[in-house]
């Protein structure tokens, strides 16, 4: 976690040619927009530079001059270029918001596509609090560059050069004299920064260090209170605190000398047109117009150089932000579909695992050597401690990895030659742990699929039990399921698991049952709707009910990523072996099966008791 | 109740603490302001000398004049920022030390009821947004009123009229920051709330990424991603309506003033009503004035969001500790560490039924009480009520023939060696972490004896900075039984009369158990230890066993009884030595 944190945190260049031209095509089909964007900018810095030239002409033509019936005229245009340069700068703010928001879903949609073709192993080693950032934060921090930061730099630019061009043209000496100070102004500005981001970086720094000690302290508040540690926790935390508050008081001391710095600087060129310019006018060479539209001027002139300047963080972030977005949206999937699939989707049903090794890290096997098959209809347990490999059967067959030696055949064509989608519409899933997404009902049951209408939601949900609580709920099939259906229990999650499945009739179930405890009632439901479920298709269901491995046709037992027994309930036990032994453990305190394998409990038990 | 209303008020006590500096950093502002009022009167003796042709020598005169003006003006806004805004951080400081001491005070039950990202989000955030009002809040407005008070008294004294012209633009600015400001903030909510759904629905995908997968479902969520991103963009349209009309017609009213004062002060030079030099000094007023009139809708928002941010820290901070120390509590002494636990049923605040029914036991100082059950079964609970971590009834539990209600919190704590279920170390050197509950500090020797306890040491003479090693983020991940063992080094460190293993060896393999076990028999020999486990090795040389079932005891005996006893115990026996087997099949 620590070394994604450095990832997310990393200020590099503030400009790379490479990713600027890759994010520059996301502009392009809205260039028409961005360049009438330029032209409003353009035209509106044009007119706002014009109001100091019409406050000297007011003065020099018309104030001094007596003449009321011009001042008026002046008043108007002055009054005319305020209401253009409203005008403009809306267009301008309008069409750049308008155009960054429209990259930015381009991108998001295009990050959220992307993500949706990844393989499971990509979603393994990518924590899902890093991917968010990359869909959310880091693209909207590419958001503020296309808006405020290269428009504004261009906006700051084109201000520059237009005061720059007045001044000159009003009186090239007194703008010369006036470039002067502007070296000490880049100076002071450069040294406030360099000392500014040193002390803001103290500043991170020790925030982050608070709420990692906070965080902690909250986790873990039992452990403080149980050792009487309240006092000592809380002096180290009044020391990180102060060097919070030190790294602070440092930045205030460095914004509170810098404004006045530039106020006596801008204060300078302003003592420098009175007196130079005062010169001047005595002489006759200027006139007393131009000397106020040059105090005007200077005024203007200082604000987009420290402007540009705050630009500087916001390029350097949104680089860092488009490196990682890229990064990501150049990984490939590992797993796709196969460019001439052999089948599209599983007609009669049949499994083989033939060979089957696997490894999610090297040197450390999972599966080795599996060999079984299953044929149309059959139904097959696989039993089997914890950590025997048994969920990693499920994840394989539906293609979530693909395996490193031997091959799974399914109606004996090689998945890897399936139309990828197609295999998984046609293998149904039910994990232990139902994940429901913050929707309705009905929503959870048809997932999105427009083939699944109301009347087979209901069909499928009163098949298998579920309707009855549905019913129970204020908006029955409507009803929201709360985030990840925190409003349900788990067996009303598991009924609606099993709901979902029956409603995408597969022609191949597998099936993860949930090992938790569940009422009774709500268990001779869940075993019902079962058998319901799998009546008709080929199964594999990693049993954890004593029900499910008794009438399975078929059972596998795993150890250790081997098949080590396989065979019929009664077989197994026969065997004595790691069968007999895990039905010691897992099985045998269940509640009776429903009483049409009445028989079956009680033929067993008699053969434990005769054992021990 | 003022903490819901004027929930600023409570920073008033704070804000005492610093009243020397508070009163010099309003003086600043003043003096400040005063100091900047000079400049645009200088200006206007030049330009009115300079049109009445004033000799030359005086100019440089003039200009030294201006820059030593905002030398001096500088020198104090200097002082002003530094004071005032020090002062802010100087009161977060404060804050945030008094929100943890309170966050440690609260019962378990207060913090388990909210996330720990609340909680922090209180601590900073919320605290930030306070600390907005202590600073720039309080200076700016300060300042803008100031500067009002006596520009505009030097503008009525110059021309009224002029100034009433130029004001109402000003007015406008105000009103207008106020008006779309509120506006601006409520489409921000809206558009906040869309993203949030939207992360909602990135995380909710990417978390279910398998069951999208597994029911090939990718072209339906990202239709419905693709809806969400739309409505985000169209509510972002909203407000850059908004925003677009927002800073435009700010520029345009401040605009506006200076049309006004060029039209109707410009004829009132004409009429010699104004000279040419006041007319430029008026214009040097009101751009001082501009950025002050923007700010006050500004400090406006500030205000507010800083009084619904300081009513969240209050929610924390007025919030009573449940667990506390009653009137006239007091320590036996010295303590022996006998237990006793008379008829205890216990509830869950806002859980369906109780988690313990009528538990009695037991356990005279310096024996040895195990407990067993499944998950679920109470165990846990039980051992977590003798610290207090949630109070039992009174008249429930008894150390040493004391409720322990009547127990000061802290002593009974102190007597009392806990490890806990989940492990928990701090990120901090191993050291550390193993003399955590000592108050006074612990000697190398002592550290080490404890190390040697829980058979860590040796583990620790192989880590690059032994004692010294960091665990955690910032240093050696430690393995899960690792991690028990330094826990259960901290625990018997400071030699407390009683010692408490909640399932406490879960993580240790059977060989180290029992060597751990061992060393422990030396160290629990003279005090009551209770023991939680699944495992029937870690329990079966205790004094007493009692089995917990659904919160009530349904077997107590020594593991030979049990054993005969032929029940619950016995069965639990049976599974474990077939567990042991399978592991090694």
């Amino acid at each position: 976690m620590a070394a994604d944190i450095h990832e997310d945190q990393v200020l590099g260049k503030a400009y790379d040619a490479r990713l600027m031209r890759r994010l520059l095509a996301y502009i392009r089909p809205y260039r028409g927009s961005a360049y009438l964007a330029i032209l409003c900018l353009l035209a509106g810095s044009a007119f706002s530079v014009v109001q100091p030239y019409l406050t000297k002409v007011a003065i020099d033509r018309y104030i001094r001059e007596n003449n009321m019936h011009g001042l008026s005229q002046v008043a108007v245009l002055y009054a005319l270029t305020l209401v253009l340069v409203f005008g403009l700068s809306f267009g301008q703010t309008w069409l750049i918001n308008l155009m960054g928001q429209k990259i930015m879903r381009d991108l998001r949609m295009e990050l959220f596509r992307h993500l949706q073709v990844m393989d499971v192993a990509f979603f393994d080693k990518n924590p899902v609090g890093r991917l968010m950032t990359r869909v959310t934060t880091d693209v909207d921090a590419l958001n503020e560059l296309f808006t405020s930061g290269v428009i504004s730099v261009f906006e700051d630019l084109f201000m520059l050069s237009g005061i720059i061009i007045s001044l000159f043209l009003l009186n090239y000496k007194l703008a010369l004299a006036i470039f002067a100070i502007l070296p000490f102004l880049v100076l002071a500005t450069l040294m406030f920064k360099i000392r500014v981001r040193d002390s803001y970086r103290n500043v991170r720094t020790a925030i982050a260090r608070i709420n990692a000690f906070l965080q902690e302290n909250i986790t873990g508040a039992a452990v403080v209170q149980l050792f009487g540690r309240e006092q000592k926790q809380y002096q180290r935390f009044a020391l990180i605190n102060k060097d919070h508050l030190d790294a602070n008081l440092q930045s205030i001391f460095y914004y509170a000398i810098f404004y006045p710095i530039l106020e006596v600087i801008s204060a300078s060129a302003i003592a420098l047109i009175v007196w130079y310019g005062g010169l001047q006018v005595l002489a006759g060479a200027l006139t007393l117009g131009t000397l106020v539209a040059f105090i005007q001027y200077s005024d203007r002139f200082f604000r987009p150089i420290s402007d540009i300047s705050e630009k500087y963080t916001i390029l350097q972030s949104a680089m860092a932000a488009s490196e990682r977005i890229f990064k990501l949206l150049d990984t490939k999937p590992a797993i796709v579909s196969p460019e001439a699939p052999r089948a599209a989707e599983v007609k009669n049903g049949s499994i083989e695992f033939r060979n089957v090794h696997f490894h999610y890290n090297p040197g450390e096997p999972v599966l080795r050597d599996i060999s079984f098959r299953v044929a149309p209809g059959e139904k097959v347990a696989v039993v089997g401690a914890t950590g025997a490999g048994k969920s990693t059967i499920i994840a394989l067959l539906n293609r979530f990895y693909d395996v490193q030696q031997g091959e799974i055949l399914v109606d004996g064509v090689n998945i890897k030659d399936f139309e990828l989608q197609g295999l998984r519409r046609s293998i149904g899933i039910v994990l232990q742990d139902v994940f429901l997404f913050s929707g309705s009902v009905s929503e959870n049951i048809r997932l999105g699929n427009p083939d699944i209408d109301d009347a087979r939601v209901q069909h499928a949900a009163e098949t298998v039990h579920a309707a009855r609580f549905i019913g129970k709920l204020d908006q029955q099939f409507a009803s929201k399921v709360g985030e990840r259906g925190s409003s349900l229990s788990v067996g009303q999650k598991q009924l609606l698991a099993f709901a979902r499945a029956l409603a995408f009739d597969p022609r191949i179930l597998v099936l993860d049952e949930a090992t938790s405890s569940i009422d009774t009632e709500t268990e001779l439901l869940i075993r019902d709707a079962l058998e319901k479920l799998l009546a008709g298709r080929t199964s594999i269901i990693i049993a954890h009910r004593l029900s499910t491995v008794q009438n399975a046709d078929r059972i596998i037992v795993l150890h250790r990523g081997r098949i080590r027994e396989t065979g019929t309930h009664q077989e197994l036990l026969h065997l004595r072996g790691i069968y007999w032994k895990l039905y010691q453990l897992q099985y045998k305190d269940q509640p009776d099966s429903v009483p049409q394998f009445a028989h079956a409990p009680a033929a067993q038990s008699s053969i434990v008791n005769r054992q021990s | 109740m003022t903490d819901k209303k004027y929930p600023l008020l409570f920073l008033l006590p704070y804000l005492g603490r610093y009243r020397l500096k508070i009163a010099l950093g309003s003086l600043m502002v003043v003096l400040t302001v005063i100091a900047s009022m000079f400049s645009p009167w200088v200006l206007k003796y030049v330009v009115d000398g300079l049109k009445q042709d004033i000799s030359r020598d005086k100019l440089p005169n003039y200009a030294a004049l201006i820059l030593g003006i905002s030398v001096v003006e500088g020198f104090f806004r200097f002082w002003m920022r530094r004071i005032l805004i020090g002062v802010s951080r100087l009161v977060e400081y404060d804050l945030r030390n008094d929100f943890l001491a309170h966050v440690q005070k609260m019962s378990l039950s207060f913090l388990q009821s909210r996330s720990t990202g609340d909680i922090m989000s209180r601590a900073t955030n919320d605290l930030n947004a306070v600390r907005s009002v202590l600073g720039p809040g309080i200076m700016y407005s300060m300042n803008t009123i100031a500067l009002v008070i006596i520009s505009t008294t030097i503008l009525l004294n110059l021309n009224w009229q002029l100034t009433l012209m130029a004001y109402v633009p000003l007015a406008l600015v105000s009103l207008t920051v106020k008006k779309l400001g509120n506006q601006i903030h409520d489409r921000f909510e809206s558009i906040q709330e869309q993203f949030s759904n939207l992360s909602t629905k990135a995380q909710e995908n990417i978390s279910g990424i398998r069951v999208v997968k597994a029911f090939a479902r990718e072209q339906s969520e990202m239709d419905e991603f693709g809806r969400l991103n739309t409505e985000y963009i169209r509510r972002n349209i909203s407000l850059i309506l908004l925003w677009g009309i927002f800073y435009p017609l700010m520029t345009a009213l401040i605009g506006m003033s200076s049309v006004a004062l060029l039209w109707y002060g410009g004829r009132q030079v004409i009429q010699g009503r104004l000279t040419l030099g006041e007319f430029v000094a008026f214009m040097g007023y009101l751009a001082m004035l501009t950025w002050p009139t923007i700010a006050v809708g500004w400090v406006i928002n500030i205000f507010q969001r800083g009084a619904a941010s300081m009513g969240r820290i209050l929610e924390v901070m007025h919030a009573r500790p449940e667990i506390r120390d009653e009137e006239g509590a007091a320590a036996p002494e010295p303590v022996q560490g006998a237990l006793e636990i008379r008829g205890l049923t216990f509830q869950y605040p806002n859980a369906t039924g109780p988690a313990l029914r009528g538990v009695s036991l037991s356990a005279p100082a310096g024996t040895t009480l195990a407990i067993v059950g499944h998950t679920g079964s109470g165990k846990s609970t039980l051992v977590n009520l003798i610290p207090r971590l949630f109070d039992p009834p009174p008249g429930t539990v008894f150390v040493d023939g004391k409720d322990i209600r009547q127990w000061p919190v802290s002593e009974l704590r102190r007597n009392i060696g806990h490890v806990p279920q989940e492990t928990f170390l701090f990120s901090d050197t191993i050291r550390e972490n193993i003399s955590f509950g000592s108050r006074s500090g612990m000697t190398d020797t002592e550290v080490e004896q404890a190390a040697q306890a829980s058979q860590i040491a040796e583990d620790i003479e192989t880590f690059s900075n032994k004692m010294q090693t960091y665990v955690g983020e910032r240093g050696i991940t430690l393995s899960g039984g690792q991690k028990q063992r330094v826990a259960i080094s901290r625990a018997v460190a400071t030699l407390p009369k009683i010692l408490i293993f909640d399932d406490s060896l879960s993580n240790v393999d059977t060989y180290t158990e029992e060597k751990i076990l061992e060393q422990l028999t030396r160290i629990m020999r003279d005090r009551t230890t209770i023991l939680v486990s699944h495992r029937i090795s870690t329990v079966r040389n205790a004094h007493q066993i009692v089995v917990l079932k659904d919160g009530a005891i349904v077997e107590r005996g020594t593991h030979d009884s049990l054993m005969e006893l032929q029940g619950a115990y016995a069965d639990l026996y049976r599974k474990q030595l077939l567990e042991e087997e399978l592991a090694t099949t």
